[in-house]
């Protein structure tokens, strides 16, 4: 950094000096200002051309679970309750596999191996998201259908009370091949976080867990992930951040169907995927078209709650 | 730093590149646009024309015209007349195609499967679930019916042939009408949606006992099973050219207000029962006289000399009668601001 | 379990109960590494069968023609020329807006307002901003751009892949700002900069790395979304570089292909998501190894 000695400071006025901090912050203030105007707009209009489908519905549209174009009767029942249920079996599956990534790039891979196997899988979530949706459906749709749910049909269809989760035709398509698509691409956010945050912990903590003889996981277990775990669970709800607005891969695979069903091979739908599969078929000044912005609003707050949790949960670390 | 300033000059390159002259944009339907691109690319060839059409569905073309962010939109399902008078639209057909049952029955062909209408509106209202119901074993005497479980399919993303199948179960079966009805996408009681009819079509390959609908010219592109329908004549008959040129010819073109005839379930004896024109729609009161001048001539080129195109890709040219009629639609309802036809 | 285990032993046995507890102890933590193992194995697999899946259906459509001709109707042979320029297009131009207010706004956060209310309410808005669903943002632009102007246009893509990039770079800047030492600064100050200066002079080259591996980053991002431009630049069939007309865009063009009947365009479909895919990751790989060594 020598380049602090050379660098050409003239002794400008004071005033002259003083004038370009001022625009300078002035400028890095606006900039600010716009990404609020900007996403205070977006969710301003979403709500003003929602506002008909709220006025027509009231409250019980929030839990209403037909969706009927026909009768024009709209509910966000079935789209808020594919929403949350994809996200949430996305990160059941997401977070096991993530966290054992970040386990062996942490602690166990060999030095050299850590940043190709790192990079690679972060590649993963540079992938574009319609790409996702046609491997989905050309690859995971036909092993969910002629492997999986038979086989998780034989073995769990018969339980008694969670045997129903495991019942139903074998589509391929539906809700777990949603969520585990999305569990694909939440993947690497959530264990690129993991890796990042358990880097953070002082090697002096665990060389004297090592002192007195721990193994690895007891490590882990015992000193790292305590002391990282909020940061873990902030990484863990940006994961389902993005999950839950994931739009062009999840209709591809869900099925597409405004029904509520008990079986996990059953179709659904999500905010996002009926909002891309309905837009283009939706008249303007239409219930239906004003359902979908509304449903644009709910997801927006969703995702707000949801980033506001992470936030809190973040903080303490990072502050 | 680099990149940025690339990017500026590309941007710059771009803003003075000059548009090219004769651009005509339309959006709409998906159903049609593999053949207007093909017309467009003749059309270039021939008068100088350069289309561009993009499939962003019926919805979405309806909406854009009456905004008038494109020179014409297209649509499958017809706009209704107070809807066209309000926004001052001409809607003119165009050409027309066919939906197509598709099944997936082990060691059953194409075209051998009866579904008399009734019962496919069984299928789909899940009143019939099983391969071998005794209903479908009597229309299907010597076939070999499974004891599978039938697994409806749709599409899952609104579209034009939702529309017209529905339009369809709707016009033959009271139950269906009653519960589900017709529209670009429905309250569905039974199956599982998929996206686009590649989506239909793979899904019923991937479920045996599966059973979709799809455009003709998408079934007959990638070979799928096909079935029989019995039609109102009390026929079975298969999905061919002859078939829907049948239900063409016997729809009442000229009592069809703005040309929004109806093809579904006709009376003629060797009709394919699921018929429909797809539709385009112009302003009637142009801003920019040339772009609507040279809409008309495109679509003029392609009536003249669009035919064999269409055939080749599997839809149906519009009957020269009706043709005609659409060319003095366009003489005595396009005009522009001074009162003259915008097309001669 | 250990602590029960420990209980029932009696001191003459506590070397022997110690082997074994410790070969316990050993076996549960070879299968955790193993178990953590497969799950890296089980992702770089994932990686590899999306790879895989793109080359084995696209390559065989993957001709010259795809890069010399535009697009054309089924039966045509045509290529995908227009559509790659125009995603280059509109991702460089999206990017160059973008950039430069991601840019400001991540300074401002981490130059200015580092705990200031506004501050912690742009970040925050900005994370939103980071996951909201792209469908949504195309929407938004159809609604300020596209209605307004009467028309479809390529400049309404590059701005609504503008909204997408600017979070990102915040995102960047601000952490990578954050990461220069207080002191750097000071010693800009103590020989008489403005703070401005010292900010575009000493922070912006010591972050330079970081702050270009965001803009790259964001690059790839956006060069793959199909949502935002379905409704803003909406594609075209035809040759045209017009910011004013509607522009052609590989997503879109993929989007609407692969599900088409014709088998040519099914082929251009997988051949332009190959293309799309590698080009996103070598942009990722660049960024990754090629620059991140220094910061």
């Amino acid at each position: 950094m020598s380049d602090v000695a050379v660098l050409p400071f003239r002794p400008a006025s004071r005033r002259a000096a003083a004038f370009g901090d001022r625009l300078f912050a002035f400028l890095a203030m606006s900039a600010g200002v716009l990404v609020l105007v900007l996403l205070g707009a977006i969710i301003v209009s979403l709500f003003i051309g929602g506002w008909p489908s709220f006025r027509a519905f009231g409250l019980p549209f929030l839990v209403n679970t037909d969706w009927d174009p026909v009768q024009n009767v709209f509910g966000a029942g079935v789209p808020v309750f594919g929403t949350l249920v994809t996200a949430v079996l996305a990160l059941l599956i997401a977070v096991p596999l993530a966290f054992g990534i970040a386990f062996y790039l942490t602690e166990i891979a060999p030095g050299w191996f850590r940043r190709p196997v790192g990079t690679a899988i972060e590649l993963l979530a540079a992938v574009p998201s319609i790409i996702y949706g046609m491997w989905g459906f050309f690859v995971i749709v036909p092993i969910m259908g002629d492997y999986v749910e038979p086989f998780l049909t034989d073995q769990l269809g018969d339980l008694p009370v969670i045997g129903g989760l495991f019942q139903g035709a074998p589509f391929g398509t539906g809700l777990l091949t949603a969520a585990l698509i999305l569990a694909v691409m939440i993947i690497p956010f959530i264990a690129a976080t993991m890796r990042d945050v358990f880097n953070t912990v002082p090697a002096v903590f665990k060389e004297s867990a090592y002192g007195v003889g721990c193994t690895t996981w007891e490590v882990m277990r015992s000193i790292v992930v305590p002391y990282t775990r909020a940061s873990v669970v902030g990484g863990i709800m940006l994961g389902l951040g993005r999950a839950l607005g994931e739009t062009m891969a999840v209709t591809f695979v869900i099925g597409n169907t405004n029904r509520i069903t008990t079986s996990l091979f059953g179709p659904g739908n999500t905010i996002a995927s009926i909002v891309a599969l309905e837009f283009p078929e939706s008249q303007a000044g239409s219930l239906k078209l004003s359902s979908l912005l509304a449903l644009g609003f709910i997801l927006f707050v969703i995702s707000f709650i949801v980033l506001a949790i992470s936030r809190l949960l973040l903080r303490p670390r990072s502050a | 730093m680099k990149l940025i300033s690339t990017a500026l000059a590309l941007t710059l390159a771009a803003f003075t590149a000059t548009a090219q002259a004769q651009q005509i944009t339309g959006a709409g339907a998906t159903f049609p646009a593999p053949v207007y691109a093909k017309w467009g690319e003749a059309a270039k060839a021939a008068i100088g024309i350069e289309l561009n059409y993009q499939a962003i569905g019926s919805g979405g073309g309806q909406n854009q015209i009456i905004n008038r962010t494109v020179d014409f939109g297209a649509s499958d399902a017809p706009v209704d007349a107070a809807k066209l008078e309000q926004n001052h639209l001409l809607q003119f057909p165009t050409v027309m195609g066919g939906v197509v049952p598709i099944v997936n029955l082990p060691g059953i062909d194409a075209n051998k499967l009866k579904l008399p209408s009734e019962l496919l509106a069984e299928i789909y209202l899940g009143k019939i679930v099983k391969w071998n119901d005794p209903k479908l074993v009597e229309a299907n005497h010597g076939l070999p019916l499974p004891n599978l479980p039938i697994a409806p399919v749709y599409r899952a993303d609104g579209s034009g042939t939702t529309f017209v199948f529905t339009s369809y179960l709707s016009a033959v079966s009271p139950d269906w009408k009653a519960q589900v009805g017709a529209a670009t996408s429905v309250k569905w009681v039974a199956g599982n949606g998929a996206k686009g009819n590649d989506g239909v079509a793979a899904t019923v390959k991937q479920v045996k006992g599966g059973i979709g609908y799809v455009e003709f010219a998408y079934a007959t592109q990638n070979k799928l099973t096909t079935t029989q329908l019995r039609n109102k004549a009390g026929h079975f008959v298969a999905p061919t050219p002859a078939a829907f040129i049948a239900a063409a010819n016997a729809g009442d073109w000229k009592g069809a207000a703005n040309y929004a005839v109806n093809l579904i379930d006709t009376a003629a004896a060797d009709a394919w029962p699921i018929v429909s024109p797809t539709f385009i729609l112009l302003p009637t009161n142009p801003q920019d006289v040339t772009h609507s001048a040279n809409v008309i001539r495109f679509f003029d080129f392609a009536y003249k000399n669009g035919g064999d195109i269409a055939k080749s890709l599997d839809y149906i040219a519009l009957p020269a009668a009706v043709q005609d009629a659409v060319r003095s639609s366009w003489r005595s309802e396009i005009k522009g601001p001074d009162g003259a036809p915008v097309w001669k | 379990m250990s602590a029960a285990a420990l209980s029932l032993t009696g001191p003459a046995r506590d070397a022997r109960v110690a082997g074994l507890l410790s070969r316990r102890r050993k076996l549960v933590d070879g299968l955790v590494k193993l178990l953590c193992i497969a799950a890296t194995a089980m992702g770089l697999a994932l990686l590899a069968s999306i790879l895989f899946t793109l080359l084995f259906r696209g390559v065989s459509a993957l001709g010259l023609h795809v890069f010399t001709d535009i697009t054309r109707p089924p039966g045509s042979n045509g290529g995908l020329l227009n559509a790659i320029v125009g995603s280059l297009v509109q991702t460089m131009v999206g990017a160059a807006i973008g950039t430069p207010i991601g840019l400001m706004v991540g300074t401002y956060l981490s130059e200015y307002a580092r705990t200031s209310a506004l501050g912690n309410a742009v970040r925050f808005v900005s994370d939103v901003l980071l996951s909201a669903p792209s469908i949504l943002i195309g929407l938004f632009v159809y609604t300020i751009l596209v209605e307004p102007f009467g028309g479809f246009s390529g400049i309404a893509g590059c701005v609504a892949l503008a909204v997408i990039v600017v979070p990102i770079v915040v995102r960047t800047t601000e952490d990578m700002l954050r990461l220069i030492p207080t002191e750097l600064r000071e010693a800009a100050v103590a020989v008489g900069a403005p703070k401005w200066r010292v900010i575009v002079l000493i922070c912006y080259r010591a972050a330079l790395d970081g702050i270009a591996t965001g803009v790259l980053l964001a690059v790839a991002r956006v060069a793959g979304e199909t949502a935002p431009l379905l409704f803003t630049s909406l594609g075209n069939l035809n040759w045209s570089l017009s910011m004013t007309q509607p522009m052609s865009s590989l997503p879109v063009t993929i989007y609407q292909y692969a599900g088409s009947a014709f088998d040519d365009w099914v082929d251009l479909a997988w051949a332009g998501a190959l293309l799309i895919t590698f080009g996103v990751l070598a942009l990722n790989i660049v960024a990754r190894v090629v620059l991140r060594p220094r910061a």
